[in-house]
């Protein structure tokens, strides 16, 4: 029934869009911003105010994402409110958003919400999206320009009808140490075909300590090329066509837009969707994820990257402000004693009072504030009817409206006050500790934000809340939090999980602090030596590489990798041919194809040749005494391969003669000189001693084998036990055992003589 | 007939978001809306000059908030409430001769009052202080009403009424002769071209200017042949279209970089450059990067000509200009933003961004290194700029803050 449903609407939907294609052209621009960003990495601010509102810059955010909507040529924006819905509609209502001509603003109001796709499947069923549409969601600021971007989306669409959404991107370098952006997101990981910039990967949430992600292999197979990126920034600005929003109907299970939608289509090969990209380059575009992207932003708006939506500009209604020397904007009727000093790329908000011999720099000051003297402010936030009392200090925090600072407190690195605290005289505020009037919710009244809980730090903080039991405690806690901020002070210090304090610092609104990232250079310096150990590890044990090129790759990581790769690659092309009955000239090509691309000698080849020969010798007898080999899996020691019967080493010196036999010529064409032979024979007797002790008995007989065969002349064998005279008695096992054979050639060349 | 709010927010906000740009662009559109103003304005039976300069006003203020770099449109707004002030005074004659007649004993003073100031300002007239013709207007209602109590009622409201239709009609017949002036003015200034380029010179110019286009056009068409060195005024880079489009013309354009000025200053007969705003001084404000090319031209005597229309001419006196005056644009158009998303990370303590791009959009040069002004009225010396606004605008309707008493 469901897949009928959905059939169904499937078809509904591709009518409706299908009515009439050239109208689609016409058609007025519209637009869906999500005013809830549904998670809770911006508590406990959004437990008293929504995300959209909370002042960047001293505009409430929402403002820059209505601008840009605006200039970008959109005519209709639906607003979708959820969390606070009231708070956002009076606010709208009240600004000019609504008295716009040509751009309409609908708000649309749900409280039973909890997810992005909740609420584009609400608007699907309003049917009020007729066409191409804009999804953003209400903390996005940008400037660029989305002619190019639908005119791409539209020209994609007309061609290919499955390809639904344009994701905007820009290029970001994650930094190598922390593995994140500097918007303070988690790498993103995404495979891009180059040429149709057709989105084929996606991931946000990689295994950093693995150091590894999966590709399907499929991806690989069906695309003619693909590149990989982890420098791109995710924008969170959609160009989504109508079946969008079917797709969520659809699929009722798909909440977060980029975790389930994005990758759900990603993996569905049925419907056939497809997602493509654009990549912006000069413009401006990012989204306020967290308290790190909300100082990042600020900064790069002071800085006037989002041009024109800076402070001086009024694009929405905003104070008028003035930029002045230095990066300074000033708005009206400041009250700034002469002996402040307010440093460069600072913002400070109408009627703000600031004392003698503060100092303030890099940081943004709200409307109505007073600032005492002797205080020190750097790198912080502090919205609008803030009163911070003399020598107080605030490095790298956000302090949110009404809150009331008196004399002496102390803001470490990483505080967020929200609305209305009080600190208590002389009071040191922890690092990275966020203080509220509300109480930490517990699991039982969290619904009090609506929120998503597949969010990982969502979920961590449910767990960690739920160890504050509630009920009767709430009085004690209370009576217990209240003291924490000092005397006179008003509010609640939230507790942070143990968990969540190892990665507070990561989207604090701190910078990371220089020993943390000592830390984890070192930490990472660890993690490589370690996957470089694995490596090695898992060459020797790893089933039949050769440590041939060890001596020599030591000096060279690089080279030695070579090495191993090409083995393999000789080897794989070796089984391959052996299998498909691939001619000999045909192998001896692809070899001397891989030798040119890994850069490597003659003598490395017949090497390699050689060991896949000798390992195809082993496999064959495999086949017929499994039992055996699986009892003895791998030759770990010496005694196993001692215990081997006799007609197995028999078995496998007549299949290391018939492979000889038939890939002579193969084997041959490497074998120019006698360095090469020698190489062999070097290489057998490694093989001998490390990966294939099953031959160790038998060395002697396939010297002779090879002897026979042609394919080693007695100069080399003879040179070989001359260069072996000096070595040490362990490395002459082998010269012992055909000691024999030998003297045997030593004779025969006399006698030739 | 659309509502007048509505047009005068629509385009306040398109001022307020950048979105109209540029002297003449800013220019036309203002004098089209103000001319729509005073064509919808109401008036009251009585003092109908005095409310329409109020509502012109008002409009013009909203306008001039909402980007207060674009000096051209508080220009056209200022020389708007010059033509009514001005319009205003021929009725005003009549009414005052007429008064004379009726009550002489009161309106002698008046007539008095204005002769003085008739003869101030005709010798005053160099001082920037026009005829303060609000002031012989506002002595009128007072004496009307005086007269009123005495003299016959209906012969003045008729006439009031009357000469209120007139003044209007008159009104928009100016301002429509206005916003023809702007349209005009490239031809008027292209029409000195002939003069001002001899035969096989060498012209320098940076960035690119209509004006200077048309200019330069002007003389290749009446087949002077010379060359055009042509800076490309980075950030924008604006020089390129310049280059292409005298390309299509078939006159002679050689790019070189702004660095390069210097080098080829030498080289060059005669600077022509186009400018954002001309200040009461006589100076300019102009794209960044002319003021270091005003000061090579000085350096090697050439010739440094603005090519200016009326509607650029400013009241205003550079003070504090680059606080006033000029406008930080993005960044991004100096340097591409991922490039240097490293340098200025400001996620880690250690290296707090030192990296800061700062791309003003003006330069001001100073009068002593401007030769000429070329405008749609003639040329002009840049001493000369204060008497072509004491033309142009009222010394009342100067902003507050450039009054030389405050």
């Amino acid at each position: 029934m469901g897949a009928q449903k959905k059939r169904a609407a499937a078809a509904a939907a591709a009518a409706r869009v299908s009515e009439d294609p050239d109208d689609l052209a016409r058609q007025p621009l519209q637009a869906i911003l999500l005013a809830d960003s549904f998670t809770t990495k911006f508590r406990p601010i959004t437990l008293e105010r929504p995300k959209v509102l909370l002042p960047l810059v001293n505009v409430p955010m929402i403002n820059y994402t209505l601008a840009w909507l605006e200039a970008a040529g959109v005519a209709e924006v639906f607003v979708f409110c959820c969390a606070h819905s009231k708070q956002v509609i009076d606010y709208l209502e009240n600004s000019e958003w609504f008295s716009q001509p040509n751009f309409t603003v609908k708000t649309i109001e749900s409280h039973n919400i909890i997810s992005a796709g909740d609420a584009l499947r609400l608007i699907y069923e309003q049917n009020v999206i007729h066409g191409d549409f804009v999804l953003i969601s209400g903390d996005t600021v940008s400037n660029m320009s989305l002619t190019q971007a639908l005119q791409e989306h539209k020209e994609r669409k007309k061609k290919d009808n499955n390809a639904v959404m344009t994701m905007i991107i820009k290029k970001s370098k994650p930094s190598p140490i922390t593995r994140q952006s500097r918007l303070g997101t988690d790498e993103l990981f995404m495979a891009i075909d180059p040429n149709t910039k057709q989105l084929l990967y996606y991931e946000d949430k990689a295994d950093h300590s693995k150091g590894t992600i999966c590709l399907d292999k499929m991806l690989l197979a069906e695309n003619p090329s693909i590149s990989l990126h982890n420098d791109k920034q995710d924008c969170y600005i959609d160009i989504c066509s109508p079946e969008v929003l079917s797709l969520f109907t659809d699929n009722f299970d798909y909440q977060h837009l980029r975790r389930h939608f994005v990758k759900g289509l990603l993996l569905d090969d049925i419907m056939g969707y497809k997602i493509f990209t654009h990549e912006i380059h000069s413009s401006y575009a990012a989204r306020i994820d967290n308290y790190r992207s909300y100082d990042i932003v600020s900064k790069d708006i002071i800085q006037r990257w989002t041009y024109p939506y800076v402070p001086d500009v009024k694009f929405c209604g905003n104070r008028a402000t003035k930029l002045e020397r230095r990066g300074m904007y000033r708005a009206l009727e400041i009250e700034q004693s002469r002996s402040a000093q307010v440093g460069s790329f600072t913002v400070i908000g109408y009627g703000t009072k600031i004392g003698s011999n503060s100092k303030i720099s890099d940081s943004v000051i709200g409307e109505g504030c007073t600032i005492g003297s002797n205080v020190l402010i750097e790198g912080s936030y502090i919205w609008d009817n803030v009163i911070i009392e003399d020598g107080c200090e605030l490095r790298h925090v956000i302090v949110c409206d009404g809150v009331i600072m008196k004399a002496g407190a102390v803001l470490k690195p990483g505080v967020v006050l929200s609305f209305k605290v009080v600190i208590g005289e002389r009071f040191v505020v922890p690092a990275y500790s966020k203080v509220s009037l509300l109480q930490q919710p517990t699991v039982h009244d969290s619904d009090e934000e609506l929120e998503y809980a597949d969010n990982s730090s969502g979920t961590v903080e449910f767990s960690c809340t739920a160890d504050q039991s509630n009920g009767e405690m709430t009085s004690e806690s209370s009576e217990a939090h209240k003291p924490k901020l000092g005397t006179g002070g008003v509010g609640y210090i939230w507790s942070i999980c143990e968990g969540g304090q190892e990665e507070e610092w990561r989207h604090s609104v701190a910078p990371i602090p220089e020993d943390k990232l000592t830390e984890l250079s070192e930490a990472m310096d660890d993690d490589q030596e370690l996957v470089t150990q694995d490596r090695t590890a898992l060459s020797t044990s790893g089933e039949l590489i050769s440590d041939s090129n060890a001596s020599e790759g030591d000096d060279n990581e690089d080279s030695k990798d070579d090495s191993v790769y090409f083995e393999k690659e000789v080897e794989a092309t070796f089984l391959r041919a052996v299998e498909e009955n691939v001619k000999v000239d045909h192998v001896i090509l692809e070899v001397n194809s891989l030798r040119l691309s890994y850069n490597m000698t003659s003598a490395d080849c017949a090497g390699a040749v050689f060991y896949s020969m000798m390992k195809l010798a082993i496999k064959t007898p495999h086949s017929s005494a499994i039992g055996l080999l699986t009892l003895y899996p791998s030759p770990f020691s010496m005694v196993a391969s001692n215990a081997y019967p006799i007609y197995l080493s028999g078995e496998l010196q007549q299949n290391t003669a018939n492979i000889i036999t038939t890939w002579q010529k193969l084997l041959k064409s490497y074998l120019l000189e006698i360095d090469e032979e020698i190489e062999i024979i070097l290489k057998f007797e490694e093989m001998c001693l490390e990966s294939a002790k099953e031959f160790s008995p038998l060395f002697a007989r396939i010297l002779h084998i090879l002897y026979d065969k042609d394919i080693l002349q007695e100069d080399a064998i003879l040179r070989w036990a001359d260069e072996k005279e000096g070595a040490d008695e362990s490395d002459k096992v082998f010269v012992r055992q055909s000691e024999k054979f030998i003297q045997w050639l030593r004779e025969a060349s006399e006698e030739e003589d | 007939m659309p509502d007048i709010q509505a047009l005068v927010s629509d385009l306040a906000s398109k001022l307020r978001k950048r979105r109209v740009q540029g002297s003449y662009e800013t220019a036309r559109l203002t004098a089209e809306l103000l001319c729509a103003v005073i064509l919808q304005h109401k008036e009251p039976t009585t003092n109908g000059a005095a409310s329409l300069i109020e509502a012109v006003r008002r409009v013009g203020e909203q306008l001039i908030a909402a980007n207060p770099v674009e000096l051209a449109v508080g220009n056209i707004v200022r020389h708007v409430l010059h033509i009514i002030r001005e319009e205003d005074l021929s009725p005003l004659t009549d009414i005052v001769g007429e008064l004379k007649l009726s009550a002489e004993d009161d309106v002698e003073d008046i007539a008095e009052d204005e002769n003085s100031q008739k003869s101030s300002a005709t010798t005053d007239g160099c001082l920037l202080k026009p005829p303060l013709l609000l002031a012989v207007f506002e002595h009128l209602p007072d004496s009307a009403t005086a007269c009123q109590t005495f003299s016959s009622e209906n012969i003045f409201a008729g006439k009031a009424d009357k000469s209120a239709k007139k003044l209007k009609s008159e009104l928009i017949k100016a301002v429509n002769e206005l916003i023809e002036d702007i349209n005009t003015c490239r031809e008027g200034i292209a029409e000195q071209a002939m003069e001002l380029i001899h035969q096989n010179e060498v012209i320098l110019t940076l960035g690119h200017s209509k004006f200077v286009k048309e200019f330069l056009c002007a003389a290749k068409e009446k087949k002077r042949s010379f060359e055009v060195f042509i800076a490309d005024g980075a950030p924008k880079f604006e020089g390129h279209i310049l280059a292409k489009e005298l390309d299509k013309k078939g006159l002679k354009a050689i790019v070189i970089t702004d660095s390069a000025v210097f080098a080829m200053i030498s080289r060059v007969n005669m600077v022509i450059v186009g400018v954002h705003a001309v200040m009461a001084n006589g100076g300019v404000i102009a794209p960044a990067g002319l003021h270091v090319l005003a000061l090579a031209a000085k350096k090697h005597d050439v010739p440094f000509v603005v090519v200016a229309s009326t509607h650029e001419l400013c009241s205003l006196y550079p003070h504090n200009l680059e606080v006033l005056l000029n406008e930080m644009r993005c960044p991004s158009e100096l340097l591409n933003f991922e490039e240097f998303s490293d340098c200025i990370d400001y996620g880690i303590a250690s290296s707090s961004s030192l990296l800061h791009v700062v791309n003003p959009a003006f330069d001001y040069v100073p009068p002593e290194l401007i030769s000429l002004f070329v405008t749609d009225i003639g040329g002009y010396s840049p001493s000369y700029i204060y008497r072509l606004i004491a033309d142009y605008y009222s010394s009342e309707d100067l902003p507050p803050q450039q009054k030389p008493a405050s």
